[in-house]
């Protein structure tokens, strides 16, 4: 059966490549062809195809820094804004290498939820207090660093019938 | 203090140099002063957990002496962190410190 995207038809193969690659994206399309019993060159045409629509936006790595002896903090910030600048605030805080995500919410009152990495908690407070606050729209931030993580993934991808 | 020492003190802020009051790291709790005396009367409006956060860091010494360019103030400031002041203790002795100050200023600036 062939469901559709939101710009072009994905069949079973497409997911079942998509599967694979989500969990480890190092894969040859020989190996990945082996795995899917069909040829490697249906497994690279599938993927460009995927990649020329935009449903495969990249391929990253994921580094372990704490092996690394790279020692940081990960915090996240509720920062309440007046809804007119809700937008520009984002923007700024996206343009920031420390923000590694920057979302905006609805709930009683529209804010952005934004999770920012620093050395240390003295770098991430003057960040915070020299690059965030005085940005206009800023009307308050509440700011919880992250002592234990539990779990970190991507959502496991499942063929929507 | 000359009077153009007092005026420069007593200027008004650009936003990015303005103080921002916190509760604790990276909680800022919406109230800021762009000014030595919108800096005195925001005194009595914080949360007394803010006073205490930003003295306790040196940060008012050091906005007014780095920021405001008054040494004068910072070293007062300076000395009552010495005597360990806290809550409402805390900030009636800033207030009075900063406003007896602020006076002053006001006198030589004109």
């Amino acid at each position: 059966m062939k469901v559709h995207s939101k710009t072009m038809t994905l069949d079973k193969l497409d997911w079942d490549i998509l599967k694979l690659l989500q969990s480890n994206a190092n894969q040859t399309y020989t190996e990945m062809g082996h795995r899917l019993k069909v040829a490697h060159s249906t497994v690279y045409e599938r993927i460009k195809r995927m990649e020329q629509e935009g449903i495969i936006k990249e391929y990253t790595v994921s580094i372990d820094l704490e092996k690394l002896g790279k020692k940081y903090i990960t915090a996240i910030m509720t920062i309440f804004t007046d809804p007119k600048l809700t937008e520009e605030v984002a923007q700024k805080l996206s343009e920031m290498s420390e923000m590694v995500e920057v979302d905006t919410s609805l709930s009683e009152e529209l804010l952005i939820i934004a999770k920012v990495v620093a050395d240390d908690q003295e770098k991430l407070h003057s960040l915070i207090a020299h690059k965030v606050v005085p940005l206009p729209g800023v009307l308050r931030i509440r700011t919880s660093i992250i002592t234990k993580k539990f779990k970190e993934t991507e959502l496991p991808i499942e063929r929507s019938e | 203090m000359t009077f153009k020492s007092s005026q420069r003190i007593l200027r008004k802020l650009p936003r990015e140099n303005a103080f921002y009051f916190f509760t604790s790291i990276g909680n800022y709790t919406g109230i800021s002063a762009d000014s030595l005396e919108e800096f005195m009367k925001k005194i009595l409006e914080v949360n007394t957990k803010s006073l205490e956060f930003h003295l306790y860091r040196g940060d008012f010494q050091k906005w007014i002496e780095g920021t405001l360019e008054d040494k004068t103030l910072s070293d007062e400031i300076r000395k009552l962190q010495q005597s360990k002041p806290l809550g409402n203790e805390l900030r009636d002795n800033l207030y009075l410190t900063v406003s007896k100050h602020f006076e002053k200023l006001k006198k030589s600036s004109f």
